[in-house]
């Protein structure tokens, strides 16, 4: 075939492309990238679903590259075709520097480029949601954290209000704009807290504490999964939570505490992880040394009950 | 010293194996090593493990009451595996050495019994790998039916918790053992040295070993159903590991003793490769094939001893009260992660890399072209293998281990989608200006490229930490890694099954039934694992058996498909059983025209290969060339190929260059 033939290809090939690329991304973009989950009800979920939409741009025409190209070749040169020519081998057929030179670039250019939104996607957005372990790197500029304690045990979540006296409850509510700091701890296995909506996702092990940041937007619900297979009932191992306006968050809080003031006698000192103590035959979990209400442990909140 | 292999070959003795003066005391045929007497050493071995350890170690019942002895248990399966190698003879040769006894030549069955016991020829070790490998993937099959057939309702139950968990975790065990020797099994074993020009491979004994010790490895993680399973599923997180019932040694020792299995068949495919090349069979010319079995072979080497060495720790935590694990008593449960993945990942490329061999083998010869960017795809192998070591934290990502590493694993894991485009780069270039025969094993080639593409990219949104918060765990990676091991693998292995299957076997599978097969696992396969994407995305964790009720749409339609996914498989089998057994149909040796050395033997292959060692001229992708270079001189019984040189014409090595003597056919292998 004369150097002309290619260039035909070439050409549709491209047109057909571009056309598709374009067309797809833009409906993508409009269309279904606003209801991409996990939505957008806290910085970080609304930061994974950007961070999502964005790779989700890039891959669609990367995608259709490969599948256009090949829907052209199965139709264009099946052998069954009248009149298909013999294919040409040799050394042209063997590789094309050019060809494959720009490959290599393009995948390597579009690959660190995802890289580097990435990183930046995970550092500015302090971890983005996601588990820091006990000494976080990426840590959020508000100085207003509210740390919740994220137990795990099998086969139940459950959270405790540092600054509101520790107490204890099923049930996640969460003050809307603020930055909570979600300190995740098991008591057992590994399990994993995953607050869908809030786009947070952090394991909670035993003996280790767990940071993961986010920053709530707007009211609602949310429902909380475990994402770590930890034994028979993982699959009924969820609660419900929800965003509240501040005010209702605080009346929550405090009447909780007040309600639950004699419960909260009865449980260890809040602690960022629950071990047995030196011989583990008492059954009691605490650990030594540890001010639960210290300026430390509360990131400088006081409980507005006290 | 000069060893004297004629014997370990199991073919074509000359005369009286009986070395003159002792006459050999043959053991009758019934009590000889094969399949029966396996099975009874495993379940003799199995009890007197089960008995010394309730003797010696009955005070380490963990629950009062409940009857249940790990130390037993890991004894009994030990004991036992060591029992089944004895019965199939994989022991008799180092035992004769160990106590000086000349071993007993093998027997030599020439029907279809050999298929059943210890062979040492790579063509009947390759067969009995196919066939334990089908059963490894329909057993995992099965269970993938059960799952499936839980998840139709979000609430009501067709197991019970228990029940379900152990089936999750059973069929990820058993699909991740089966897929790590899916194809360097049956496969590997069985074309390598066909494909370099060699009459065996480097260790036969060692090579019948990682068969048998692999499909002892099946029955032990069956054995962990009537133990009463597994919850953890195939990633067998640490303290719930420790926590759990008796299946968890069946686990822990299936592991390892498939992690045995492939350790060998690894080095010994790396040996061969590495040492027995034919003549002129240089790195620039082997087929790209044995370049993906290389890179897989090395890291069978290379990442499986961690995972044989966690589970040690694992059955040491659960047996001796060590504490590797357990945090609270000085251990890490990270430990288990981090050695479970730094394994698992290079694990994860030894399933998909023989798949990207098999199809950059399978498109040349199905397009007439010659093979697009040879060094690119296997610099893309080697890479993606090397790479592979780097990249294991991105499995915990979210799990608590100090986070300043997170965008190091995540510009690594990136990375590898650079090397893994090679393969995509080879396969459209192959395809540009081509003429497609759309043959059952194109198929599948092309269906691989669809699948791996899919499952290739949503790889890069794993790997993309805010976007793994969401994705994490759920549903979405589930159907990641099933695009890329059933999609990219499973689909290949397919492909080199019906592309190879009239070699290996000398009958021809039946194309429409083969149509039919592809058409109903490609639809039903992209359409059960397509909605799980988007169930991942709106958010099922993995591994549960309850699930949000506006999810059931979706997770239906999967599991209808799924059933449809299922029964693709039993057309497999009809085609398979009906070619092989009840309607063969004869096979010529050169069904595809392929220049592929491994073509240009008669069929059925004899048993030692080549008559004579063959002199490798070319690489095999010479299509489309007039000037017909031959590939490889096979001496005066060379198959006329197209474009192929006969002996004795300019350009042919004349077949007294081979063995430099008389120029007959030599049965024997090369002394080693």
């Amino acid at each position: 075939m004369s150097p002309d033939g290619d260039t035909r290809h070439f050409r549709r090939l491209i047109a057909i492309w571009a056309v598709l690329a374009v067309v797809l991304d833009v409906v993508f973009a409009f269309v279904v990238g606003p209801h991409v989950p996990p939505g957008a009800m806290t910085s970080s979920a609304s930061g994974a679903q950007v961070d999502f939409n964005v790779l989700f741009l890039i891959a669609l025409p990367v995608m259709l590259a490969v599948w256009v190209y090949m829907a052209y070749a199965l139709i264009v040169w099946r052998g069954s075709r009248a009149g298909a020519a013999d294919p040409e081998g040799g050394p042209k057929a063997r590789g094309h520097f050019g060809i494959q030179v720009g490959w290599i670039a393009t995948t390597t250019v579009i690959v660190l480029g995802v890289f580097v939104y990435g990183t930046i996607e995970l550092i500015v957005p302090a971890g983005a949601g996601g588990g820091e372990g006990p000494s976080p790197l990426w840590t959020p500029t508000s100085h207003d954290v509210l740390p919740i304690q994220v137990i795990g045990q099998q086969w139940d979540f459950t959270y405790r209000y540092p600054t509101f006296g520790g107490f204890e409850t099923r049930q996640l509510m969460l003050p809307a704009d603020t930055t909570i700091a979600f300190h995740v701890t098991s008591l057992d296995v590994i399990h994993s807290f995953w607050a869908y909506q809030l786009g947070v996702k952090a394991d909670a092990n035993p003996a280790e504490d767990n940071v993961a940041y986010t920053t709530t937007k707007q009211l609602g619900a949310f429902t909380v999964r475990c994402d770590e297979l930890c034994g028979l009932w993982h699959g009924a191992m969820y609660n419900f939570g929800r965003v509240l306006p501040k005010s209702q968050f605080f009346v929550w809080a405090q009447s909780t505490e007040r309600q639950n003031a004699a419960n909260t006698k009865n449980l260890p000192p809040f602690s960022y992880t629950y071990v047995p103590d030196a011989n583990g035959a008492n059954g009691s979990y605490y650990r030594d040394n540890v001010d639960p209400y210290s300026n430390v442990e509360t990131y400088g909140a006081t409980s507005p009950g006290k | 010293m000069a060893l004297d292999m004629r014997e370990s070959i199991g073919a074509e003795h000359s005369g009286d194996p009986s070395p003159p003066g002792a006459p050999i005391r043959r053991r009758p045929a019934w009590f000889g090593p094969h399949l029966g007497r396996a099975l009874v050493g495993a379940v003799a071995g199995y009890a007197l493990g089960h008995w010394i350890g309730n003797t010696f170690a009955s005070g380490y019942i963990n629950v009062q009451g409940s009857g249940q002895n790990d130390v037993a248990t890991v004894l009994a399966l030990s004991i036992g595996v060591v029992g089944w190698l004895l019965g199939a003879g994989m022991l008799d040769y180092p035992l004769a050495k160990i106590v000086g006894r000349e071993p007993l030549p093998p027997t030599e069955p020439k029907s279809w019994t050999r298929y059943f016991g210890p062979a040492l020829d790579h063509k009947v070790i390759g067969l009995q790998y196919t066939i334990v490998v089908l059963l490894f993937l329909f057993t995992g099959g099965l269970l993938a039916m059960a799952i499936r057939t839980e998840l139709l309702s979000p609430t009501s139950h067709v197991f019970g918790p228990g029940t379900y968990i152990s089936v999750v975790s059973e069929h990820g065990t058993i699909m991740m053992m089966m897929a790590s020797s899916i194809i360097i099994g049956p496969l590997g074993n069985w074309l390598v040295p066909l494909m370099i020009g060699s009459r065996r491979m480097a260790f036969p004994r060692v090579e019948a070993f990682s068969l048998w010790i692999f499909a002892a490895g099946y029955l032990v993680i069956l054995t962990a159903l009537p133990l009463g399973g597994f919850p953890t599923g195939w990633t067998g997180y640490a303290p719930l590991q420790t926590q759990a019932g008796a299946g968890m040694n069946s686990y822990l020792v299936g592991f390892a003793v498939i992690g045995i299995g492939m350790i060998c068949a690894g080095f010994n495919l790396l040996v061969t490769i590495i040492n027995y090349r034919a003549p002129g069979m240089s790195w620039g010319r082997i087929p790209v094939f044995v370049w993906s079995i290389l890179a897989t072979a090395a890291l069978l080497t290379l990442a499986t001893p961690t995972l044989v060495a966690a589970g040690l720790f694992g059955v040491l935590d659960r047996t001796a009260q060590t504490a590797f694990y357990v945090n609270e008593h000085g251990g890490s449960s990270f430990l288990w992660q981090n050695l479970f993945w730094f394994f698992g990942h290079p694990e994860v490329y030894i399933m998909a890399l023989p798949g990207f061999g098999i199809v950059a083998e399978i498109l040349p010869v199905f397009t007439r072209k010659p093979l697009f960017g040879y060094r690119v795809s296997a610099a893309g192998m080697i890479g993606v293998a090397l790479l592979s070591f780097f990249v294991w934290q991105h499995h915990l990502f979210q799990s608590g281990i100090n986070p300043d590493m997170r965008p190091l694993f995540m510009l690594t894991t990136e990375l590898i989608s650079i090397p893994t485009g090679f393969i995509f780069l080879v396969g459209l270039g192959t395809l540009w200006k081509s003429k497609i025969r759309y043959e059952v094993p194109m198929l599948f080639a092309l269906g691989m490229f669809f699948n791996f593409l899919i499952g290739g990219i949503s790889g890069v949104f794993l790997s993309d930490v805010p976007v793994d918060v969401t994705v994490h765990g759920s549903f979405f990676v589930l159907a990641h890694f099933h695009y890329t091991i059933m999609g990219g693998l499973v689909f290949a292995f397919f492909g080199g099954l019906y592309y190879w299957l009239p070699k290996m076997t000398g009958k021809t599978m039946d194309k429409r039934l083969g149509q039919w097969h592809f058409w109903m696992m490609f639809i039903f396969f992209n359409l059960t694992f397509f909605p799980l994407f988007l169930v991942g995305l709106l958010g099922q964790p993995r591994r549960v058996f309850e699930y949000a009720q506006n999810l059931q749409a979706l997770n239906d339609f999967a599991s209808v498909s799924a059933f449809f996914l299922g029964s693709s498989f039993l057309i497999f089998t009809f085609n398979f059983v009906r070619s092989m057994f009840i309607d063969p149909k004869p096979a010529p040796a050169n069904p595809w025209h392929s220049l592929g050395l491994e073509w240009q033997t008669p069929v059925p292959v004899p048993p030692y290969n080549f008559p004579r060692i063959p002199v490798v001229l070319a690489d095999p992708y010479h299509y489309g060339t007039t000037d017909g270079q031959a590939v490889a001189d096979l001496g005066p019984r060379t198959l006329s190929m197209a474009g192929a040189v006969a002996p004795g014409t300019p350009g042919a090595l004349g077949s007294d260059t081979v063995t430099g003597e008389d120029g007959s056919a030599d049965p024997r292998p090369p002394i080693a």
